[in-house]
């Protein structure tokens, strides 16, 4: 019913097109060129400043402002990149310098390791020798009391032996004799007592 | 005389007869809302655009938004090659946008209800592309009305047609706006009257089919301001970029 009426009116206002020109109430006002000249006029003229205005003050303003954002964040980036880059760098930079000092502490650790060792060496070098010397010394006494003990064991022998025969026989014995005798015995049984 | 739907597309004078020789200028209603709507997008965009802060306010941001929207529209349709035009298609867009939705505050005037005003659009549009065509490709923007890959009996026959598809640019264009803004205000004035007519006990129907439409109607001024806008650009598309 809704539908019918609306329709039957559209259908109306088409049909009575015709008559727009001889009556303008009822029709499409469109149609009725009266203001037509008008319409176009005013069209041209608000929609030329419209697109003057705009094309040359507002949307150069617009796309700058975008653009300048765009550029802003760009350079923010860009900016985090280098900043991420330097801190980088900078690790890198310490990285190095704890390396390096870690290899120095480690040289002046050898070296002083060597310089202790060496010096130890020496020292020991040295007590080494004077060991070496006393030992030497010692050798060469023992050596000495070794060539001396004899003799003055034989001279011992010799002199108790006298005493003794004196008291034995009580008569002086010649001491030549007697000194032969116990070097013929000293000679035969020397390997027995010293070893050499 | 509410009654007539039709009423609310009269032009009438406001002030005094201007004639320049025989011709009638006079400032109309129509004119009063052209005039409205280029300020009113001025004004918005010029609000937008002034302060250069890097967090755009409400403003800003929807004056940036529409830039972005309409750039990249005419980025989709018609390639790099019609950044020179875009500031047209931009102020043709939110013209016949602003004017849509200025014709759907109530006791207002649609300047897009007007064959003559989208027609002359729509006639500027197919004269400026087919300028561009022929500047761009000289006569080999004839080539347009043969596609490639026709067999040749057929060739005459889908010339013709090209041909006249092409001149009916600026009718299809300007009749489909135009047709289309009419018929929703015809369609919401007949409802109107339908609420008064049908009284407190039956106008609750045609009432809430007439909130109905405003939504719809809101939706279609919209729309129909981005077809106006996304044809121009093909137009312009097969005038730049032609590849038949």
């Amino acid at each position: 019913m809704i539908k019918k009426i609306f329709f039957q009116s559209i259908f109306f206002n088409f049909f009575l097109i015709k008559e727009v020109f001889a009556a303008e109430s009822g029709g499409m006002p469109q149609l009725n060129p009266e203001f037509w000249i008008s319409q176009i006029f005013w069209l041209i003229l608000t929609f030329g400043i419209l697109y003057l205005v705009l094309s040359k003050l507002i949307l150069p303003k617009i796309s700058k402002n975008l653009e300048l954002r765009k550029s802003q964040i760009q350079e923010n980036i860009e900016a985090a990149e280098k900043q991420r880059e330097s801190s980088e760098s900078k690790i890198k930079e310490y990285d190095e310098i704890i390396l390096k000092s870690k290899l120095e502490a480690k040289n002046i650790f050898k070296e002083a390791r060597e310089k202790v060792l060496k010096d130890i060496n020496q020292k020991k070098e040295v007590l080494d020798k004077q060991i070496n010397e006393e030992i030497k010394k010692a050798e060469q006494e023992i050596a000495k009391l070794k060539k001396e003990s004899p003799d003055k064991i034989n001279k011992i022998a010799i002199e108790t032996s006298s005493v003794l025969v004196k008291k034995l026989i009580g008569a002086d014995v010649n001491n030549s004799s007697i000194t032969a005798i116990v070097d013929d015995l000293s000679k035969k049984n020397g390997n027995k007592y010293y070893g050499n | 005389m509410a009654a007539n739907p039709m009423t609310q597309f009269e032009v009438y004078r406001i002030g005094p007869e201007i004639k320049i020789g025989t011709f009638d200028i006079s400032f109309t209603n129509a004119s009063l809302f052209m005039v409205i709507t280029s300020l009113a997008i001025l004004i918005i965009f010029n609000l937008g655009s002034n302060k250069k802060s890097i967090l755009p306010n409400k403003i800003q941001l929807m004056a940036e938004l529409s830039y972005t929207f309409v750039s990249k529209m005419i980025n989709d349709t018609a390639g790099s090659k019609a950044k020179p035009y875009f500031s047209f298609i931009f102020s043709l867009f939110m013209f016949v946008l602003f004017c849509n939705m200025f014709g759907m505050i109530p006791y207002t005037f649609t300047v897009t209800s007007h064959i003559i005003v989208t027609f002359m659009l729509a006639a500027f549009i197919f004269i400026g592309v087919t300028i561009i065509g022929f500047m761009k490709h000289g006569f080999g923007y004839l080539k347009l009305f043969v596609p490639s890959g026709v067999p040749i009996v057929l060739l005459p026959l889908i010339i013709v047609i090209e041909i006249i598809s092409y001149l009916s640019r600026p009718i299809s264009l300007s009749v489909r706006l135009f047709a289309n803004m009419m018929a929703g205000h015809t369609m919401m004035k007949v409802f109107g009257g339908f609420v008064i007519s049908l009284g407190i006990v039956g106008g609750w129907l045609p009432l809430s089919f007439s909130v109905a439409l405003t939504g719809l109607e809101i939706l279609v001024a919209f729309l129909q301001a981005y077809v106006f806008a996304i044809l121009t650009c093909i137009y312009l598309n097969d005038a730049l970029n032609l590849h038949h």
